[in-house]
């Protein structure tokens, strides 16, 4: 049974899912959440990915506030009751 | 005359009106103001800049606003010299610095960004402005916001230094300390601009507020004698200031201003903060974020958004990148101060010293001309040279001239900044 995570949805991509601003999805990692949510909400899925496999560079993802390229991006593995952010980049200065 | 035709999106090139916009709908890359340039084309010349108010407003007709300056009327126009000491304890032909330390009100080339920004929101109809800032953004929006009469909200991490916090505080802005860091400030920050409807100018102003930065390299052309230095060297923090500087030499050689000499954009970055001067290096187009470890405060952004417009214009231009280690700054600040008396912030010296190691890999050839872009004053950041100088110790004398004597007596070697310390 994979562990169920939360998912946290931007004001910007909510449209896609129905409105809602978390969702409750299973997997082992955050390829498998995020491809599940893909196939329940292919449109969600066309503004995530560039490619297969291959993310929107300016779309980053978090476990648990913890950036996923300073993990194993795709293949990062998830716990039950972790939190998968997505969150679009900001351009931001100093 | 506006020459303002729309934004438009760097990836996919969805177009947008004019209006407060952060990133693009469809695939959240940033969005660019772009401009007619064939209406300028025999209109904005030489001689209509040099007819120009001598500040940054002089090259009004490529800036993104609609009608007259609400902001920075006396900004930019910051020194540009030709530094024969620097150049010769380097042995180099003819090295160029570029001044905005000195730049006006707030001694960083922020200045350049926020006038734009703010004359922006008041022709949006925004009467608060803010920013997520640690320093130089901080205190530049202050002081802009004070004298153009706006409300202005600064957002800054908790642990801010004193001498920033109250280089602002003075202007009278409502201060909002994060419990959190940089980049957690910044992503409230998106959130309050689309809640309050408020002009955070590195937010929801960025395409206009980028554009700013060009008039770093429009100054450099014109007070060169209408001439593009054949090397351009640029700190790179967020990535806002290279790509544009490289857009400025872009649009004036577009203009017809001035000749395509093929000139060459280098990236200079911390070695504790370097993701962008890491992809150029491995020839990589997207860059790694990196969590930052350097002295060099104001340009540790380990997750640059804009680094990916760097790394192409870097590679277009036929550039590289190089990275400086914190000894290697403070030398390099104590440097330029010896040579050029100019006193500038770890990022300055930060860029100096990408500047000497890419001089001596061979990558700025001796005889081609440089030109060093100086972003910010070391008397804002005075604490780190106080911390890291390396000042020799110096107590007091008797106030008697045989004291003196005998201290002139002592003086042996100084210990006076070298390139090679400065390399490493």
């Amino acid at each position: 049974m994979a562990n169920t995570v939360t998912v946290m949805i931007p004001t910007a991509l909510r449209q896609h899912v129905d409105g809602q601003d978390t969702l409750e999805v299973g997997g082992d990692s955050v390829g498998e959440v995020l491809g599940t949510l893909t196939q329940r909400y292919p449109d969600l899925g066309q503004r995530l990915f560039k490619a297969a496999d291959e993310l929107n560079r300016f779309v980053n993802i978090y476990v648990n506030d913890e950036d996923i390229r300073f993990l194993d991006n795709l293949n990062t593995s998830l716990n039950a009751g972790d939190e998968l952010s997505i969150v679009p980049a900001i351009a931001g200065g100093r | 005359m506006s020459y303002v035709k729309s934004l438009k999106c760097k990836e996919c090139g969805t177009e947008y009106p004019i209006e407060p916009r952060t990133v693009c709908d469809v695939d959240f890359a940033p969005v660019e103001v772009c401009f007619d340039y064939d209406a300028m084309r025999g209109t904005v010349t030489r001689e209509s800049i040099e007819a120009g108010p001598r500040s940054l407003w002089r090259y009004k007709d490529l800036l993104p606003i609609e009608s007259e300056p609400r902001a920075g009327l006396r900004s930019g126009m910051t020194p540009f010299l030709r530094a024969d000491r620097l150049a010769a304890e380097l042995g180099v032909r003819e090295l160029f610095i570029k001044d905005d330390s000195a730049n006006y009100p707030t001694f960083s080339y922020k200045d350049r960004v926020v006038s734009v920004a703010l004359t922006k929101a008041v022709e949006f109809g925004f009467d608060t402005v803010g920013c997520a800032s640690t320093g130089n953004l901080a205190h530049s929006v202050s002081a802009h916001a004070a004298a153009a009469g706006l409300q202005a909200f600064v957002m800054i991490p908790h642990d801010l230094e004193e001498g920033k916090i109250v280089g602002s505080l003075v202007f009278g802005p409502r201060m909002v300390r994060i419990k959190g860091t940089y980049d957690d400030v910044n992503r409230l920050c998106s959130q309050i601009a689309d809640k309050y409807h408020w002009a955070i100018v590195n937010v929801n102003l960025r395409p206009f507020y980028t554009e700013g930065a060009k008039t770093h390299g429009f100054e450099i052309v014109e007070q060169n004698g209408w001439r593009i230095p054949d090397h351009t060297v640029v700190p790179v923090a967020g990535g806002t200031i290279l790509p544009k500087v490289y857009k400025a030499y872009r649009e004036m050689i577009d203009l017809g201003l001035v000749e395509d000499t093929g000139p060459k954009i280098h990236a200079a970055q911390a070695e504790g903060c370097n993701p962008v001067v890491t992809a150029i290096e491995e020839g990589q187009e997207l860059f790694r974020p990196q969590k930052p470890a350097t002295i060099a405060k104001s340009i540790a952004i380990g997750n640059p958004a804009d680094g990916f417009y760097v790394i192409d214009a870097v590679s277009t231009s036929g550039g590289g990148g190089a990275s400086a280690r914190d000894p290697e700054i403070i030398d390099a600040v104590k440097l330029l101060a010896a040579t050029e008396g100019i006193f500038t912030e770890p990022a300055g010296g930060t860029t100096l010293a990408c500047t000497i190691k890419l001089i001596e890999s061979g990558q700025i050839p001796r005889d081609e001309s440089i030109c060093v872009c100086i972003t910010g004053n070391g008397l804002k950041t005075v604490e780190v040279m106080s911390e890291h100088g390396a000042f020799a110790p110096f107590p007091a004398i008797e106030a008697k001239i045989k004291a003196f004597d005998e201290l002139v007596k002592q003086i042996d070697e100084e210990v006076v900044p070298t390139p090679e310390r400065a390399a490493g």
